[in-house]
Order: C-alpha cells, then structure tokens, then sequence
C-alpha cells in the first residue's frame, strides 16, 4: 500500500550546535584573512598548564609554608604525577597520612621537605620516615579579589 | 576470525576502593568498602574486607558488627570521581594501542599485535602500562594477553590471583604445558560468560576447569548450550571469534530510575523525580540519534517493607509518533504519572523507560505535521544538550523538572569530588 510522506530534506536542513568561537584576528574588509583557517584558535589555561592530562591533578594550598615561592594559602596548585620528583622541585608529599607542599631537597643522601618560609621547620625523611612523593607541582591559579 | 590477533585485556583492581585510596592515603591497608547507591549493599571490597570473608553485594547492615570488630570503614559511592578516574585510564591505554574498547568502568580490551613489537613483546608491554597507569593515576591495574579476548580475560585472572606473574600475564609468553597446568587449575567459573548456573550444568557433564571446557568438542557444546558457548571453546582454544566492539550498537530501551533516599509521598516529589529521569533519558536518546515511539513510566513502594501498604504500578503511553523532544516525553510522564499515582503509599522508586525506538534519520513524517515547528524544536533540544554538556549538567532544564531535589538518592558518607570540584579538591598544608 502507498503511504503519503513529505520528504525528509528539512529535518536534515536542521541547524548544527555549532559552539561559539571568538575570532582572535582582524577582519579586513574586501579580502579574506590568510589567518581565517586560524579562528578555532584560542587562549586556553589548560594548554598552556597542563602538559599530562591524565596525570594531572588538582590541589588546594592550606597555609603559609610556601609564601617565598610564591604559593599563598587559597591558592590551586597543579600537580603532574607523570614527572619523577627531582632535587629543588617543589611537590606534593605524603607524611603521616597528610598531603603537604614544600620544596623537595635531596642531596649527600639527605632527604628533606623544605618550606619557602622561615617560620616553618623542614620535614627530615629517613628510612623510618621514607619520601612519598604523590606529584610535582607545575603550576599556580589564583584569582585576585577585587577591593569593595 | 582472525588468528594473528593478540589482545589485552587491563583492569583496575576494586577500583572503586582503589580511587578512594589514591585521594586519602590514610586508608591504604584499612579494610574498606564502597556502597551501592543509597548506602545499600558492598560493591567495591578492598583485599583486607574480602580476606574477612565479605562478599560482594554483601547489604551493608549485615557487616556492622564486622565493621565495629575490624574497623571496616564504608564510603558512598563517588560515580563522579570514578568516572573521571576512568577516563584517565582510557586516555593513557590509547596511547599505547588506540584499537581500544571500554568494556566497563574499571576494565578494556586493546587489540594489541600492531604494537608488541615496538615495545618487546607482550610482557614488556603489560608491565609499562601497569607501572604508567600506577604513576600516572595512583591506581594499580592487571593485564592479561592472549590470542583471544577470552583467553586475555583469563589470563588477566591469573594476573590477578596468582603472585608469581606480579599483575601481567602473557599466555603467549607460557609453554603450552605451563598454560594447560593454569587451566587445568581453574575453576571452569571463572571463565568469562561462564555464570554459576551454567558452570552447574557443566559440572553434570563432568567439566569441572577451564582445560575440561577446553578440551571438550565444540560440537558437543553446541549441542547442550548454543553457540554462545561453542564460541567460548573456540576462543579458548585460541581462534579468535570475538572483535572489539568500538561501536557500541545502540540501544534498544534507555532506562532511567532510581530510588529515593527516604520515601516519597506526594505526585509533585514524583512528578520532580521522573521528569529529571525523562530529562536523562533524553539526552541518551538524542545522543544515539534516535526517537522513542513510547514512554513506559513505573513507580513503586519498597518491597522490602512488608508491614507498610504497597503499591506498584506501570504505565506505557505511546506517543503520537516517534519523538526526541524532551518536552514531548515530559507530558507522555505526566498523562502517565496521573494515571497511576494513588495518594497514601510511601513511594521507593520511579522511573522511566523509552522504548520502540527508531533511528531518527530514518523517520517519515507524518502527513500533517508542521516541520517548520519540528526543525525549530529540534535545534531548541541540541541547544539545551550542548549548554548541559558543557556547562554542566543540569544548567538547563525544562520547569518540570523542579529545583528542589530532595528526593535524590542517599550518599551519607560520599568522599569528595577531588578531579572534578573547585570547592571539593583535597587539600595540602
């Protein structure tokens, strides 16, 4: 039996999710941009932070251990496990069950944890107290707060 | 079939303790479990719980005592830490061979024989990716190598149970009598797709262990069990029958429920609930491309609950054709959901089933219907999907779906979403 059916050219005619992009170039009028094949380019943090995404993770700083580095209490720190912990990296440690940040000092045999602030002690390891690296930090976010 | 094929087949093990692990150290070698939606039942056992003789699915009233004795500490399910714990497996496994299917949350098959050579054979193989994943993750992974995915299956069990191979065993790297000792000390159980019932019906024909199944004709299985089975022997013996399947074909029903976390009385609560289902649902039915021809909506008291009134009821409403649109499927619930809410009961669980679905490029279209209108809804659904998707879930969502959600299931002890939360990510001082 004939069926009676339109045909189905409008659904396919539908409109894609096409997701918005900001053109990072100048448009000049009259002839194209040799840069327009560039207009999915555009700036973003995770590029520019993250190196290993399925080794990287991210950690909340607590405290003031690591203000001479720069790292400040509130701020996120990102942490990449792939890299293996080198002298004067600073990292993500465990000690006693705890997550600490502190500078990785390891020379002569010594292994210590070192914070960027004279107020603080450093961590000694030892053979009883052994280094347990959980990554490397490779980089630090912190939004501004605004006065008012 | 293809017999130069090779196959590795990677798991997490108790993955989701070991997630758990990697973000609290302090629980390394503390006995553990995880639970099943609503704090129900065990899912996920460390080593320590399962040497107590704890079994999986165990509810987790029954181990309290245990628990108080032993110091067991029970964590809710965390799907959202999993999930991305997963993907990251995923990603680094792809690296290393990119014919890659993800057979579940914790486990994948790689098709593996392009890429033995560059990285000295199967063992070698096996154990950089175990040692990657482990540094990478924090998570400790088996791997098991064979010439089919069953015979990698069953290797990955002896990674796992058997010390001596150190969590990577390549059957390839074994001499034929070695392989035929493992086999013939395996439960025939363990092979995959082999159940209880079925290792049972084997027992009776004198098939006790994996070189019992192996040995015996195909033939003869066939005759007993179908073809599934014989292609269990087959594979077995080493003639690859199984590919991977990178295309997940898609699915006939989508189904969305869940049970509440304490009982719910009114049709408004229910209302809320199956309307954040069907919104669900939804979005899995337009991500497959394809249009459900009717709604099946069932709600229910608990059961378990013998002394309280129950009731249980479903509905299927067909739609008046083939439809994707949420808004749709929203009223098909709500004519449902009318028709079969009675007040007095305490309710337990509501879902929602799409069903007789179709492809939606295949769809005729019916004879009055306005296609300016289906055009302009169909980008308006694309729309809503894409900001959920990248916005996150629920950013959007049609009225009926509510903003109170205080029906949604218990996690009383869920650990928090440390990859994928500003406000949840694990602290260091």
């Amino acid at each position: 039996m004939p069926t009676l059916h339109q045909h189905p050219q409008t659904l396919q005619a539908q409109p894609s999710g096409t997701p918005l992009r900001l053109l990072l170039h100048r448009m000049s009028a009259g002839f194209p941009s040799p840069a327009a094949d560039d207009t999915e380019d555009s700036l973003d943090l995770n590029d520019y932070l993250v190196r290993h995404k399925p080794a990287t993770f991210m950690f909340n700083v607590r405290g003031d251990s690591m203000r001479g580095a720069s790292i400040e209490d509130g701020d996120k720190v990102v942490v990449d496990r792939s890299l293996q912990a080198r002298h004067n990296d600073i990292i993500i440690a465990v000690v006693e069950g705890d997550y600490t940040i502190k500078r990785l000092h390891q020379q002569h045999g010594r292994i210590e944890l070192r914070p960027d602030n004279p107020a603080y002690q450093a961590i000694v390891l030892s053979a009883e107290r052994p280094l347990e690296v959980w990554g490397v930090v490779v980089g630090v976010v912190r939004r501004l707060k605004r006065a008012g | 079939m293809n017999t130069s094929a090779q196959f590795a087949l990677v798991d997490v093990n108790n993955f989701y303790v070991s997630c758990e692990r990697v973000f609290q150290p302090r629980l390394h070698n503390i006995p553990m479990v995880v639970l099943s939606n609503n704090d129900g039942c065990a899912v996920a056992r460390s080593n320590e719980v399962k040497a107590l003789g704890v079994k999986m699915g165990a509810p987790w009233f029954s181990l309290k005592d245990l628990a108080l004795l032993h110091g067991i500490e029970a964590f809710s399910s965390n799907y959202t830490l999993y999930a991305d714990m997963s993907q990251r497996v995923v990603d680094i496994l792809r690296d290393y061979a990119p014919d890659l299917e993800v057979y579940s949350i914790d486990e994948s098959f790689l098709r593996i024989e392009q890429v033995l050579p560059l990285h000295g054979g199967g063992v070698a193989l096996g154990r950089q990716m175990r040692q990657r994943i482990r540094q990478w993750t924090g998570l400790p992974v088996c791997v098991g190598i064979g010439p089919t995915k069953t015979l990698a299956k069953f290797a990955n069990h002896l990674a796992k149970k058997q010390a001596v191979f150190e969590g990577v065993c390549d059957l390839n790297a074994l001499s034929r009598p070695e392989r035929q000792d493992w086999m013939a000390q395996t439960e025939v159980r363990e092979v995959w797709g082999v159940g209880n019932r079925t290792a049972r019906r084997l027992a009776e024909m004198d098939i006790h262990t994996v070189l019992d199944l192996r040995n015996t004709p195909p033939a003869r299985v066939r005759e007993r069990f179908g073809v599934v089975m014989e292609r269990i022997v087959c594979e077995l013996r080493g003639i690859s029958c199984l590919g991977l399947e990178d295309i997940t074909p898609p699915k006939q029903q989508i189904m969305a429920s869940r049970s509440f976390g304490r009982p719910v009385h009114s049709v408004v609560e229910l209302r809320e609930a199956l309307s954040a289902h069907v919104a669900r649902a939804g979005e899995k039915l337009r991500a497959q491309q394809s249009l459900a021809g009717a709604v099946h909506v069932f709600i229910r008291t608990n059961p378990f609950k013998p002394d309280e009134p129950q009731y249980n009821a479903s509905l299927l409403v067909p739609l008046p054709e083939p439809s994707d649109d949420s808004r749709l499927l929203s009223d098909a619930v709500w004519v449902a959901l009318r028709k079969i809410f009675r007040a007095g009961f305490a309710y337990k669980k509501a879902g929602v089933m799409l069903t007789a679905l179709s492809e939606a490029r295949r769809q005729q279209h019916g004879l009055f219907e306005d296609t300016v209108t289906r055009t302009r809804d169909a980008a308006l659904m694309k729309t809503l999907d894409h900001l959920n998707l990248h916005f996150g879930r629920d950013t959007i969502h049609l009225a009926a779906t509510g903003t109170s959600r205080d029906w949604r299931m218990r996690s009383a002890n869920r650990s928090p979403r440390f990859t994928t939360c500003w406000d949840e990510l694990p602290s260091a001082h």
